[in-house]
């Protein structure tokens, strides 16, 4: 292999297309001046952090999102990573989970299990939580359209042990407008989405202190192919439509304002990432403070988890993998994230391999405990480089905004095409930039090499299908039908009428209702969304 | 006489993952094909159901669940089922290496790795998918 790095010179703009200059002195940080934009960490806007101390206080959780085939091998996978030092658990489901099927849907042939676990009812959650302390772990679900219903199963879980609601702690992401932007698994239109996060929303302020309802969320925009600044702004406008939700529904904002919380990507551009999460701290604290006049400080915060970049994982050379997943973690600690997932090396071609798993988590502590990167609070805070990069990250993302609101917000730009045209556009020119080589992926476009050894993978038997579709016939037979029934129609009457949907999804998932009987009250009730399929 | 070739670009499975079959759909245009795009979350059998009413050269699947090895034959099945044998079908996704020849031998001509470059697929698509229009 030979030494070809002097052809090509480093890029001269950020990945979001904002020009670098050589050298950048106090001439280029104009707001250096200006203490109310940056002041001490732990201070509005909070620049330079939420905490004063930071990872002093406490470490980022270490929270690798795992989940695959059944909820029993989910459940290994969880005590294997508890067991390994993981402090928090991060909850994947399958797609026919994510878009309301049961496992034996005829669309969920070739589905079940593969890309996460699949929950059909009450009885899958009881063997994904088995063991796990409930009172002691936080739990997040990336879940989103039926959200309401892994919450309400969560919550029967915790009620059949006796484990007050109050005590409960974690996430359901819950995020919809980011669905209908980028991730693109829905199930009915925005308007009733937003209406049932809404319910959600009273319910948590009412009964879940310790639950973060919305983790309002960037990852899967910037996977889309969005910019670091585009990521940034889609998500803060979709913060700031569900604020609105909230209040709508007649909450007060400090109520519910302290329970949100974000999810950002971490991509390769390390220094614009890093502008990214102080940029867009900043941002929500003057959101919450100046435009909807919250007044409870925790209300100001943007407190966030970040993943790695998926998208930035090569087939290629899988092993080099492991360098850019150190590179973008350490960009979201300098950047001063509350928790984190690594990727795995292998994940370009299949769910990861325990092992590849141990190295992503161990990539964590590398940094935590042998770096000395989190030793000292927002160490890049005044670099006139990471200062001056930090607010044309912020300028950029407010014309963003600024289009967005005037546009009547994200549910009106949402229903317009406006965010999934912007980063479609993105996307290809990024793509066309690697073709003409003006962005070099090693081991891709550049410094390619033509054989390669086969790495492990991660194989999802059939008989996970098989297995998972006869529990839920199983659980069919045996439950109280006249009490599913009754509860399905208690819910159709919410649904239709005004009333709170959660208590009547809480008492369908006690009766072992399935999440996809569920789903279809809401599918008669408000309808299915269909994408306009542009290109 | 050759007329322009026809490409129905699809969606199967419920994965959302779209930016890569977006990119290559305007490629592929670009590159002067005719591309017809289902959207997302197609069933086998819309799909094949589109290939044969818009009378396409080539279906190109895309699919990022892991649903590959039941979804991918199910199309090239249905599309012999209909006698629609000599529609060429090529894919790409999150497929293991290990999963290709099972695919080839389903009927699938041509399976793209993760990081094949966009002109990889057009020229590919160039000298293997021949018109079928216009000939009656």
């Amino acid at each position: 292999m030979t030494d070809e790095s002097h052809k090509i010179g480093p890029p001269t703009e950020t990945l979001s297309g904002i020009p670098l200059r050589e050298v950048y002195t106090a001439e280029d940080w104009a707001n250096r001046e200006r203490p109310e934009r940056l002041g001490p960490p732990g201070d509005y806007p909070f620049t330079r952090g939420i905490h004063r101390n930071m990872y002093r206080g406490r470490l980022w959780t270490m929270r690798q999102f795992a989940g695959f085939g059944t909820a029993e091998d989910t459940n290994r996978r969880f005590h294997y990573l508890l067991d390994h030092g993981q402090t928090g658990l991060s909850v994947a489901f399958d797609m026919p989970t994510l878009m309301g099927y049961d496992s034996d849907h005829p669309r969920a042939r070739g589905e079940v299990g593969r890309e996460g676990v699949a929950i059909d009812s009450l009885a899958d959650m009881e063997l994904l939580l088995a063991g796990l302390p409930l009172d002691r772990v936080t739990t997040s679900m990336t879940i989103n359209a039926p959200a309401n219903i892994l919450l309400a199963m969560y919550v029967a879980v915790a009620d059949a042990r006796g484990i007050p609601r109050s005590q409960i702690g974690g996430t359901t992401q819950t995020d919809m407008l980011k669905e209908f932007i980028a991730q693109k698994e829905w199930i009915v239109p925005p308007r009733p989405s937003m209406r049932l996060i809404q319910d959600m929303l009273v319910f948590g302020v009412r009964e879940l202190p310790r639950w973060n309802v919305i983790s309002i969320s960037g990852y899967h925009i910037r996977e889309a192919g969005a910019t670091a600044v585009q990521e940034l702004a889609f998500t803060l406008a979709d913060g700031i439509a569900y604020v609105e939700a909230g209040l709508q529904a007649g909450l007060d904002i400090d109520a519910f304002a302290p329970r949100l919380s974000f999810f950002f990507d971490v991509h390769n551009d390390f220094f614009e990432e890093i502008a990214k999460f102080r940029a867009a701290r900043r941002m929500w604290a003057t959101i919450m403070r100046e435009r909807f006049g919250a007044r409870n400080p925790r209300s100001w915060w943007l407190r966030t988890h970040a993943q790695t970049a998926g998208v930035s994982l090569t087939a290629q050379q899988p092993l080099n993998n492991v360098a850019r997943v150190a590179l973008q973690a350490l960009a979201a600690v300098l950047g001063g994230t509350q928790s984190l997932h690594t990727n795995s090396l292998d994940e370009t071609y299949a769910l990861p391999t325990e092992e590849a798993v141990r190295v992503a988590l161990r990539t964590q502590q590398i940094i935590a405990y042998e770096t000395g990167a989190a030793s000292v609070v927002d160490p890049l805070g005044g670099s006139y480089f990471v200062e001056a990069l930090t607010d044309e990250v912020e300028a950029a993302a407010w014309r963003y905004i600024r289009t967005i609101d005037e546009m009547g917000g994200m549910v009106a730009a949402v229903e317009a095409g406006y965010p999934m045209r912007e980063i479609a556009e993105a996307s290809f020119r990024f793509q066309q930039q690697v073709e003409r080589r003006e962005r070099i992926i090693v081991g891709v476009n550049e410094f390619a090499v033509a054989e390669e050894p086969p790495i492990p993978t991660l194989r999802i038997g059939p008989e996970v299908e098989r297995r998972q579709i006869e529990r839920t016939r199983r659980v069919r037979a045996e439950r109280d039908e006249s009490r599913v029934q009754g509860g399905l129609a208690a819910l159709r009457r919410a649904a239709a009428g005004s009333g709170n949907t959660m208590d009547c999804i809480i008492e369908c998932v006690k009766a072992y209702a399935t999440l996809g009987e569920i789903c279809d009250v809401f599918r008669g009730v408000y309808g299915e969304y269909r994408e306009p399929a542009v290109i | 006489m050759a007329g322009t070739v026809r490409i129905l670009l699809a969606k199967p499975g419920l994965d959302g993952h779209d930016r890569g079959i977006k990119v290559v759909a305007r490629a592929l245009r670009d590159a002067g094909f005719e591309v017809i795009y289902t959207g997302l979350h197609q069933t086998p059998e819309m799909i094949a159901s589109a290939a044969i009413q818009e009378d396409v050269d080539a279906v190109g699947l895309s699919i990022l669940s892991g649903a590959h090895n039941t979804l991918f034959p199910r199309v090239t099945q249905l599309l012999r089922d209909q006698g629609a044998d000599d529609v060429v079908v090529f894919g790409g996704g999150i497929i293991p290496d290990e999963d290709v020849p099972g695919l080839v031998a389903s009927g699938v001509k041509k399976v793209f790795s993760p990081g094949a470059s966009l002109d990889e697929i057009v020229q590919w698509v160039r000298a293997n998918v021949p018109s079928r229009g216009v000939t009656a």
